[in-house]
């Protein structure tokens, strides 16, 4: 590991790595759990430590419009959100990444209303997932900080150009003071050098941005971002993270794997929850359980082909979701793996797992009794219960 | 440069267009089904039509005459409707 130990909840940690990433604009609204992100910036830009613009906005929608604006303009910029204030920015999110800004935002994952809960549910995640915006999970404090310099990185490459959300567990990693390594400045500043704008705002060199564009064009315009983002983004996300190691010594990939390769039964999960499947996990191999652990460090685009690598070997997977989806064939992770292992040569036995929302915790007990469930499923070979919920009072 | 796109794949990135006032290149003309037909004899040059025109696709001539740009005229029918005269009459496209 290099860089200097320090300890930092994942709200300052991004705060910080944003600071080191030297953004010029800063436009945001606070919302808890990010609020944390954006007092600190503020802070920083009030001390002299950081030389950007801070533009306090009336709400998020704004918050992202004004970041559209800055980025599309040349700035590097940085915005943070949560939960209902994601739903507020809905609109500007198709446009910011349509538009092919470079913005990084932080989400510190919270459930939606209604009821009123400030926790931990990926509700917010999932509905960007359409929007055309990169995202990363990360799974701890450390993450956070790494994947936010990595996808300045990223989005700002001109052969991406698409907006990047950081997904971190509200409280569970927004509120945790972790230890964690940071870079230092210079080192950073190399990797990062400032933004090399493409194809900027100029009055000298007039151009429409987001002009009515209807039957004629408009399916084409889709076409070409869909292109690019599918094929263009992971091979430059892998390239970043190669980069990122040397300097680092921390390594990420699009999918994370433990044990997958000799086990019979598989747990997929997103977050900070990875973590804790993972400690389950590993008691339960020492005790002779073939079970492995897949977990997304990115989630859009959706690494399809490294999935369908990862679960080879599987023959049952329990898809395990803090989110619903109302109506749908399973929630929103689910209904990603199955659509990508539908035309698998080998596709494992699935079965959906609803957990923690709006911060319910995700306990080891929950989590030996998805392996039971899903070791039943490996002995009658067929899946009777599609989706099951875990921690409920029933 | 001039924009003649054939496929998806030359598009610019971010959906711009690349170039100032490309709205003249846009012939919403091709939208009209009523067609404004001007009586120059009726007409009192009082250009009510061409204040009221939206597009603006009436063309003031030196001498107060109007003449309507079916390149930009969608077929509203308002210059029609204000003339006191009855000098616009509007007819079916192809008739
Ligand atoms: S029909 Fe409408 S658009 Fe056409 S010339 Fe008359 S007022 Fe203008
Ligand atoms: S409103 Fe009628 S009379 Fe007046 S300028 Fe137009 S066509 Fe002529």
């Amino acid at each position: 590991m290099k860089g200097k130990r320090v300890g930092l909840n994942g709200d300052t940690a991004v705060a910080f790595a944003a600071k080191q990433a030297n953004v010029d604009v800063v436009s945001a609204y606070p919302i808890t759990p990010q609020t944390i992100i954006v007092e600190t910036l503020a802070k920083y830009i009030n001390n002299g430590e950081l030389d950007a613009a801070f533009i306090p906005v009336e709400s998020e929608h704004s918050a992202l419009s004004a970041a559209v604006g800055a980025s599309l303009a040349g700035a590097r910029v940085f915005t943070a959100t949560a939960s209902q204030g994601l739903a507020l920015m809905y609109e500007i999110l198709w446009i910011a990444a349509g538009m092919r800004t470079t913005i990084v935002m932080a989400l510190g994952n919270r459930a939606f209303s209604p009821n009123i809960n400030i926790h931990c549910s990926h509700d917010d995640a999932y509905a960007a997932r359409d929007t055309g915006w990169i995202q990363f999970f990360a799974e701890n404090v450390q993450e956070a900080y790494d994947l936010t310099l990595q996808a300045f990185k990223v989005s700002e490459d001109h052969r991406v150009l698409f907006p990047s959300i950081i997904n971190l567990d509200g409280f569970i990693l927004t509120h945790s003071l972790e230890g964690l390594y940071v870079l230092d400045d210079k080192t950073v500043e190399e990797f990062l050098p400032p933004k090399k704008p493409y194809n900027p705002i100029d009055p000298e060199a007039p151009k429409t941005y987001g002009p009515l564009d209807l039957y004629d064009w408009y399916m084409e315009h889709k076409k070409l971002q869909d292109y690019h983002f599918n094929n263009n983004v992971p091979p430059v996300i892998k390239e970043v993270f190669e980069e990122y190691a040397e300097i680092s010594g921390r390594r990420y990939t699009p999918v994370k794997t433990m044990g997958v390769e000799d086990a019979d039964i598989g747990i997929m999960i997103l977050g900070s929850s990875a973590g804790s499947v993972r400690h389950v996990v590993r008691q339960l191999r020492e005790k002779g359980k073939k079970v492995g652990v897949i977990s997304l460090t990115q989630y859009r685009p959706f690494p399809k082909k490294e999935l369908v690598e990862a679960v080879k070997n599987l023959q049952v997977l329990a898809v395990m979701d803090r989110s619903i989806s109302f109506g749908s064939p399973g929630a929103q992770l689910y209904m990603d793996v199955a659509s990508t292992l539908y035309n698998a040569k080998h596709r494992p036995l699935l079965f959906n797992v609803i957990y923690g929302l709006g911060g319910r915790d995700l306990t080891p007990v929950h989590i030996e009794g998805v392996v039971e469930k899903a070791e039943e499923v490996l002995k009658k070979g067929e899946v009777e219960e599609e989706q099951i919920w875990v921690g409920l009072k029933e | 440069m001039s924009i003649e796109w054939k496929s998806w794949k030359e598009l610019p990135i971010g959906k711009i267009i690349p170039e100032p006032a490309t709205t003249l290149k846009f012939k919403t003309g091709s939208w009209r089904a009523l067609r404004p037909v001007l009586n120059e004899d009726k007409c009192i040059r009082c250009l009510l039509c061409w204040i009221h025109c939206p597009e603006p696709a009436i063309i003031r001539l030196e001498d107060d005459l109007v003449k309507i740009d079916y390149d930009y005229c969608k077929g509203c029918g308002i210059c029609a409707n204000v003339c006191p005269v009855h000098a616009i009459e509007m007819k079916m496209e192809g008739e």
